[in-house]
């Protein structure tokens, strides 16, 4: 064979790898998009699902940031924090989120971010074990991928559920093809924000009435798992020299036992933390009105109960941990005022 | 490790990198090691079971084919014996040749049937003990005793049916002198657990696979190319058709008091479709699997339900066990010397014509029954291979009838008549399958007549079929896929689709169909959560 033959040849062999390479990625780019298109977009009436992700567009450091479940992402109004005090604040929080994933958000918030303050809402520790594959999704979903992404899908996976359904969201909602609306072609590859720093915002009012009696606790104790996660989340702010605080936020159902209180009275006491049971204070010193504060009867605060508790809590964080106003910061100002903007659009109607 | 789970197709992409990383001295090794580790995902109890089979006739071929060299040489030492005269002849001679290897073929047949019961033993036991139980507690019944036999605790290994008959025919192919034995132990153990055709076959033979499976395969894009083709292929007829369909089938069969009439229609169809999709789906896989590996596996399938009658559809199904039936039981049955006794003995009390088919019947009749049994320890099984046996010999009984008819009536190459012989084989292989779906025969035979009794067609609008597990846009995919099976079944008919899409297309144009082909089965495939994951019904067998 000649030299050029063998140079036609190589190059030949070359143009073909290329090409296969090229058409690997056309592949790949064409799946992705219709994985992307398949998944959930949680733009409608459900919006939970779309609550982690916005974390990575917020803007500046933030000062506070709360992890939870509903209790805090519908009971505190971040745009109060920084109305009144200056606050740049984001609730990392979801539907039913399990201890475990707070502690893993938080986690994966430390990579961008070192907060004054966390504060975590201590209902989610009646939890011991995986729940519910759907909140999981909510919660994890949005998650950018790391360790901690990992590890929080690891401790959350219930029974049929796998780890590369979440690596390869397609695997899981490839159903979905024949419940697609316009909605998922609209949010196909861009999203609308819907909450407010992680506050989701309600300005419906519905008084709160009579709750289920509660049922007797079969183990007042929180379980094992739970509080293990607790104490990773207290480990880690110590390390990382975070004040913590831990709430319970006003919500009236589900039940606050005291058995749990206690619990949380002695875990606070015992590791130098700050709790506050808002419940007992909720009317006396927050000054919510079960009548109008609340849009479900009692269960979650609206906009009016959400800003009382933000008023009530930034003094706290203001004149116990010193937080100070984050002001002046053009950038954040401008970011405020378009949040404020759409904040006051949402809850004037 | 079912083929359709994630942790399988990892398994399978890592071994096919690692196989054409290693050297060429570990492929081999590695497939052995990675076979092994596929069966014991499998159940590592089971992993005994194959081992067993595996010694046993590894050491029956090893000592058949021992005795062959040494008698073979001994042989040829008589002959120079006597050429030399140095010995009498009736120690050297002819006649005293022809009895030596007389005693020695006879001793090789001895071990042949050690080997044979030892392995089929094994494989009795685990699959018939119950069975054989439940019958004689029939029995015990049926004459008023009270007294019961216990069941044995005993599961039956993945693919014991599948690896059982491989090795038993590398045995006898020993014994016939088709090959030698394979002397290295690990070489054998690889050959009879070769992971991608362990569960659901095709029924290798040691002659047509060992050479290409011990040859360290250099990468090749075109064979990595060809063999990821048929997998996809074979996914898509299992994940899309076989496993959405699936659900109709196990509703209708679930409730046969209220689905009769044409529901047993319905299932007949429906089956029928999930079979093929699921068993020639299966095979794919594994055919792609081992072309990856550059190692070509028997066909196992030739678009059967083409077919212009039950003989021919026996050909063209499941080709390696019809195969299997006819060379290791049918053909020795036939000539065996009882057998020829029992020709001799018909043709001469019963006449030319009785006599002469007898045998061949008798035979047919013990194939047939013994492919029943081997699908399933249950009667619905065996009535199933009998009512194959019955129509075949009817249909061959008939066959002086069609030829009368066919001088009157001119058939030769109507379309119509032969779409009438397609849909007839369709049809009555449909039918023989209801046993494989009722839980037991005279339900299965009760159900049948339903369809002749109860006339509730009209049923069918009332949206009874939305009550199935199914919705409009699954009928909807069942239908695209079904049509889409038969157009490339058709292509087909004229050489490898494979073949002519490599000749004719391009690269560009070949990858967009294969990702499209992959997205299809991504995005409608009845998989993951919400499904139910289903085994291949093959590996039951």
């Amino acid at each position: 064979m000649s030299e050029t033959e063998v140079k036609q040849k190589k190059d030949k062999k070359i143009a073909r790898v290329a090409l296969v390479l090229a058409l690997l990625v056309a592949s790949g780019l064409l799946i992705y998009a219709v994985d992307l298109l398949l998944r959930p977009k949680y733009m409608g009436t459900v919006t939970e699902g779309a609550l982690t992700a916005e974390y990575y567009e917020a803007e500046g450091r933030h000062q506070v940031l709360f992890v939870g479940d509903c209790e805090v992402y519908e009971n505190f109004s971040t745009v109060q924090l920084w109305r009144e005090y200056g606050i740049n604040s984001f609730i990392r929080g979801g539907a039913q989120q399990l201890v475990w994933q707070s502690y893993y958000l938080l986690e994966d918030a430390l990579r961008y971010e070192t907060p004054d303050v966390v504060v975590f809402n201590v209902l989610s520790l009646m939890y011991n074990e995986p729940q519910n594959e759907a909140y999981n999704r909510m919660a994890l979903d949005g998650m950018r991928w790391s360790a901690s992404k990992w590890n929080a899908i690891k401790a959350s996976m219930c029974e049929g559920e796998s780890m590369i359904d979440y690596i390869f969201p397609l695997l899981r909602y490839h159903s979905r093809w024949n419940e697609l609306t316009s909605e998922d072609f609209k949010y196909w590859f861009t999203k609308d924000t819907v909450s407010f720093n992680g506050y989701y915002l309600r300005t419906e009012i519905m008084p709160a009435g009579a709750m289920p009696p509660a049922k007797p606790l079969a183990d007042p104790n929180f379980g094992g798992y739970a509080m293990a996660y607790l104490d990773l989340m207290t480990e880690l702010c110590q390390e990382k020299g975070i004040k913590l605080v831990l709430i319970k936020s006003p919500s009236l159902y589900p039940h606050w036992y005291e058995e749990w209180d206690a619990q949380m009275v002695e875990y606070a006491k015992a590791h130098g933390l700050l709790y506050i049971n808002m419940l007992d204070i909720a009317e006396s010193e927050i000054g919510i009105d079960y009548n109008v504060d609340t849009y479900d009867g009692g269960l979650h605060m609206n906009v009016t109960g959400a800003e009382k508790c933000a008023s009530y809590l930034g003094r706290i964080l203001v004149e116990k941990y010193g937080v100070v106003s984050a002001r002046g910061d053009e950038k954040l100002e401008a970011y405020w005022a378009e949040v404020e903007k759409r904040y006051d659009e949402a809850k004037n109607g | 490790m079912l083929f359709t789970s994630y942790k399988f197709i990892g398994f399978v992409i890592l071994l096919v990198a690692l196989y054409y990383v290693l050297p060429k001295k570990a492929k081999w090794p590695l497939l052995l090691l990675g076979s092994y580790v596929f069966y014991y995902f499998a159940g590592w109890k089971f992993l005994f079971y194959i081992a067993a089979v595996t010694v046993i006739t590894y050491v029956a071929g090893l000592l058949i084919s021992r005795n062959k060299v040494r008698a073979d040489a001994r042989f040829a030492e008589l002959k120079a014996l006597e050429k030399s005269g140095s010995a009498s002849p009736e120690e050297v001679g002819k006649e005293a040749r022809k009895r030596y290897k007389e005693a020695q073929k006879k001793k090789r047949r001895l071990i042949m049937t050690i080997g044979i019961v030892l392995a089929l033993g094994i494989l009795a036991v685990v699959k018939y003990t119950n069975f054989t139980i439940h019958n004689i507690n029939g029995i015990l019944s049926v004459f008023g005793s009270t007294k019961r036999l216990g069941f044995l605790e005993i599961a039956l290994p993945m693919g014991i049916s599948f690896y059982t008959f491989q090795a038993v025919s590398y045995v006898i192919d020993v014994y016939r002198d088709r090959h030698e034995a394979q002397k290295n132990f690990f070489k054998y153990a690889l050959f009879v657990s070769f992971f991608p055709q362990l569960v659901q076959g095709p029924i290798s033979r040691y002659g047509d696979l060992s050479k290409e499976l011990f040859t360290p395969h250099k990468f090749s894009g075109r064979v990595l190319e060809r063999g990821l083709q048929r997998v996809i292929w074979g996914y898509f007829k299992k994940v899309v058709i076989a496993d959405r369909i699936l659900t109709a089938v196990n509703a209708l069969i679930a409730a046969p008091a209220t689905y009769k009439g044409v529901y047993v229609f319905l299932v007949m169809m429906f089956y029928a479709l999930e079979l093929y999709a699921d068993f020639t789906g299966g095979i794919d896989i594994t055919i792609g699997i081992a072309e990856m590996l550059g190692i070509p596996v028997k066909e196992n399938f030739e678009r059967p339900f083409f077919s212009k009658n039950i003989a021919e559809y026996w050909r063209r199904w499941h080709i390696t066990m019809g195969t299997w039936f006819t060379d290791y039981i049918f053909y020795p049955i036939s000539v065996s010397g009882p057998m020829l006794k029992l020709s001799k003995w018909s043709r001469k009390h019963l006449g030319e014509k009785v006599g002469k088919r007898l045998p061949v019947y008798l035979a047919s009749f013990i194939v047939w029954f013994t492919t029943g049994i081997w699908h399933g320890a249950s009667w619905n099984f065996i009535v199933w291979g009998l009512g194959n046996f019955v129509v075949i010999m009817i249909s061959q009984e008939l066959e002086p009838l069609y030829r009368k008819f066919h001088k009157k009536v001119n058939t030769d190459g109507s379309t119509a008549y032969k779409t009438f012989q397609v849909g007839r084989t369709v049809l009555l292989m449909s039918a023989l399958r209801l046993f494989d779906c009722y839980r037991d025969v005279p339900l299965t035979f009760k159900m049948f007549g339903t369809m002749f009794t109860t006339w509730n067609w009209k049923t069918l609008g009332s949206g009874t079929l939305m009550h199935l597990g199914l919705v409009r846009s699954d009928y909807v995919i069942l239908g695209l896929g079904t049509i889409l099976l038969i157009v490339v079944s058709m292509i087909g008919r004229s050489g490898s689709v494979r073949d002519k899409m490599e000749k004719k297309m391009p690269l560009v144009a070949r990858w967009g169909i294969f990702t499209l082909l992959v997205l299809i089965i991504l995005v409608f495939g009845a998989y993951g959560q919400g499904y139910d994951a289903a085994q291949f019904i093959y590996n039951q067998f």
